[in-house]
């Protein structure tokens, strides 16, 4: 693996200053567990921040000792000589906070009542996301990125850096996401969500006690979200109408292979995903507007910003359509930032910012090198 | 010496210096199809010019983004709708004129985003590609280096042509180059000019 980062291990970072959610709760001690790759250098001025979507987690690239075969979810796009340079770059992968991946969140133990957080974990915004970062970046002595970056819920997280923080990132680059959500996307999130509070195992949040996981709901909240990641080019192409038995068997049971993909998928994801986090992950994406505070006038939220950003999408990406990438676009036109903005040409529908495109990738290396070059220069 | 110094630049492209010169320091500028954004970065570096280039091709976008200029990809012949008016002091159309399918649109949609316009483009009146016609054929030239049947080239006009375009759509031209391989041209700039730039913005 001569352009992996290797072998990496995770750290974790604890902070005993109460952090006070937008809702108003206040969280008075929290752990993230982060994972970095490359070097930071002298003047730390060379930090990228990656930011995960909805089921994402710290492990962004390399993999770990005794697990060889666990690959970070963004190692095609980090590493030595990939897009993201770790012979040029720090980059930082994080658990966002209300996570399941060893960052606090509703199965840690809650030290003020010896259980799980469960239901009391509360709501959590992408702005108390990006307050929960920027303390890890204060504890690495970052001041500034020179970028902070991510897909879907990742890239609204890297955007509302730029809002939260102008000074500390100097670029964005924003992937396949949007400034909110449509009541569309917040349907599909509702009935995922729905899937998994009417689960008999879900006992308002409290499973952990009763010794259950809602595990039907959590798969089928998986299945739906994952059809809509795809495109229907992209599921006609790899599954068609194929049956798995070759033959109708007049039955309920599993028959087009696209079922059998889907409860592949659904199994897989509820053995490891905590239900808590599935519901705070669309909640955050639900909640993400930054023009809801400037009375609904994006280009007046935008005008905090300070960094450069990259905006792309893809074409079959139905779930964050192009046309919600031209709407931040425009916003950052208005305010005369300097922006750049692709529309790439791929049928993998959403899931397209996670899959290795030469195009994209000549993309995200061509912006990436020119960053590279503010600090080497 | 890079590929991209102002001065090789200007050379390869002798419009670009037309261009530069009525551009005053630290102007708001749009590039509509910027191609590998070589006049935007020229612009940058001669005039400190706040840009932006919007260009359709794949290839291209990769390489302003190499350029270091700010691009957005997308087709001119859909219109300029996520411009707000009045946005930029010029509006350009280097070298593309020809290319464009809704060319009236686009010209005023041009003077709506942008105070004033620069556009450059092959002058099909030339005495070369004159001739070529008188010879039975279409011109193929350095400047329309395209046969017919592979020309991105639809709307092709004379310095006549685009004058009294100007005219019929209430435009004010404000300056004119025309040159022949680098050189200006003054004496039957419609025949002896094999390209030409215009500086134009709404009459009145």
């Amino acid at each position: 693996m001569n352009n992996s980062v290797g072998i990496v291990s995770a750290q974790r970072a604890t902070f005993d200053t109460p952090l006070i959610f937008r809702s108003g709760a206040v969280l008075p001690r929290y752990e993230l567990v982060y994972e970095t790759y490359g070097t930071l250098n002298a003047d730390k001025s060379n930090a990228i921040l990656v930011c995960h979507a909805l089921s994402g987690h710290h492990h962004v690239a390399g993999v770990y000792a005794d697990a060889p075969g666990n690959v970070g979810w963004w190692d095609t796009m980090i590493g030595p000589g990939k897009p993201v340079d770790t012979d040029k770059f720090f980059v930082i992968g994080v658990n966002n906070l209300g996570g399941c991946h060893g960052s606090t969140g509703p199965s840690s133990f809650d030290p003020q009542t010896g259980k799980p957080y469960g239901a009391s974990f509360p709501v959590i915004t992408v702005e108390d996301w990006v307050e929960s970062q920027a303390r890890l970046a204060d504890r690495l002595g970052i001041k500034q990125f020179a970028a902070v970056m991510g897909g879907s819920l990742g890239g609204m997280q890297a955007m509302q850096w730029s809002l939260s923080y102008p000074e500390r990132v100097r670029h964005v680059l924003a992937i396949a996401t949007a400034p909110h959500l449509t009541a569309e996307n917040i349907a599909f999130n509702d009935v995922a969500r729905n899937a998994i509070l009417t689960d008999p195992d879900f006992h308002g949040g409290n499973f952990y006690q009763h010794g259950v996981v809602p595990t039907r709901g959590l798969r089928l909240a998986r299945m739906l979200g994952h059809i809509t990641y795809l495109s229907d080019d992209a599921m006609a192409d790899k599954f068609g109408r194929s049956l798995r038995a070759g033959k109708l068997g007049y039955s309920y049971d599993i028959e087009f292979e696209i079922e059998s993909y889907l409860r592949y998928q659904g199994d897989k994801f509820a053995a490891y995903f905590d239900a808590n986090t599935y519901l705070l992950m669309t909640k955050a994406l639900d909640y993400f507007d930054p023009a809801r505070a400037c009375d609904g006038n994006l280009d007046k939220a935008f005008a905090a910003a300070r960094a450069d950003f990259l905006v792309l999408s893809f074409t079959s990406d139905w779930r964050f359509s192009p046309e919600r990438s031209r709407e931040i676009v425009n916003t950052l036109l208005h305010n005369r930032r300097n922006v750049s903005y692709a529309e790439i040409s791929s049928e993998h529908g959403h899931d397209s910012f996670l899959m290795p495109h030469e195009h994209y990738f000549d993309l995200m290396r061509a912006y990436l090198d020119k960053i590279a070059k503010e600090f080497s220069a | 010496m890079s590929a991209h110094d102002p001065i090789e630049l200007a050379a390869a492209r002798p419009d670009f210096a037309a261009i530069a010169a009525w551009i005053p320091e630290g102007a708001s500028v749009l590039d509509l199809g910027c191609g590998d954004g070589s006049l935007l970065r020229y612009l940058k570096e001669t005039c400190k010019v706040r840009g932006y280039g919007v260009e359709i091709s794949d290839a291209n976008i990769v390489a302003c983004i190499k350029n270091g200029v700010n691009v957005i990809q997308g087709d001119l012949d859909s219109g300029l709708s996520g411009f707000e008016s009045n946005a930029f002091d010029f509006v350009l159309l280097s070298q593309t004129l020809q290319a464009t399918r809704h060319t009236e649109p686009l010209v005023r949609e041009m003077l709506r985003v942008g105070r004033e316009a620069i556009v450059s483009f092959p002058n099909f009146g030339h005495w070369k590609a004159r001739l070529h016609v008188l010879r039975g054929h279409m011109p193929v030239s350095d400047e329309l280096p395209y046969q017919w049947y592979d020309t991105p080239n639809v709307h092709l006009c004379t310095l006549h042509d685009f004058e009294k375009f100007c005219t019929d759509l209430s435009l004010q031209i404000l300056d004119r180059r025309v040159m022949t391989g680098g050189s200006e041209i003054h004496l039957l700039p419609n025949l002896l000019g094999s390209m030409a730039v215009y500086r134009f913005k709404r009459a009145g």
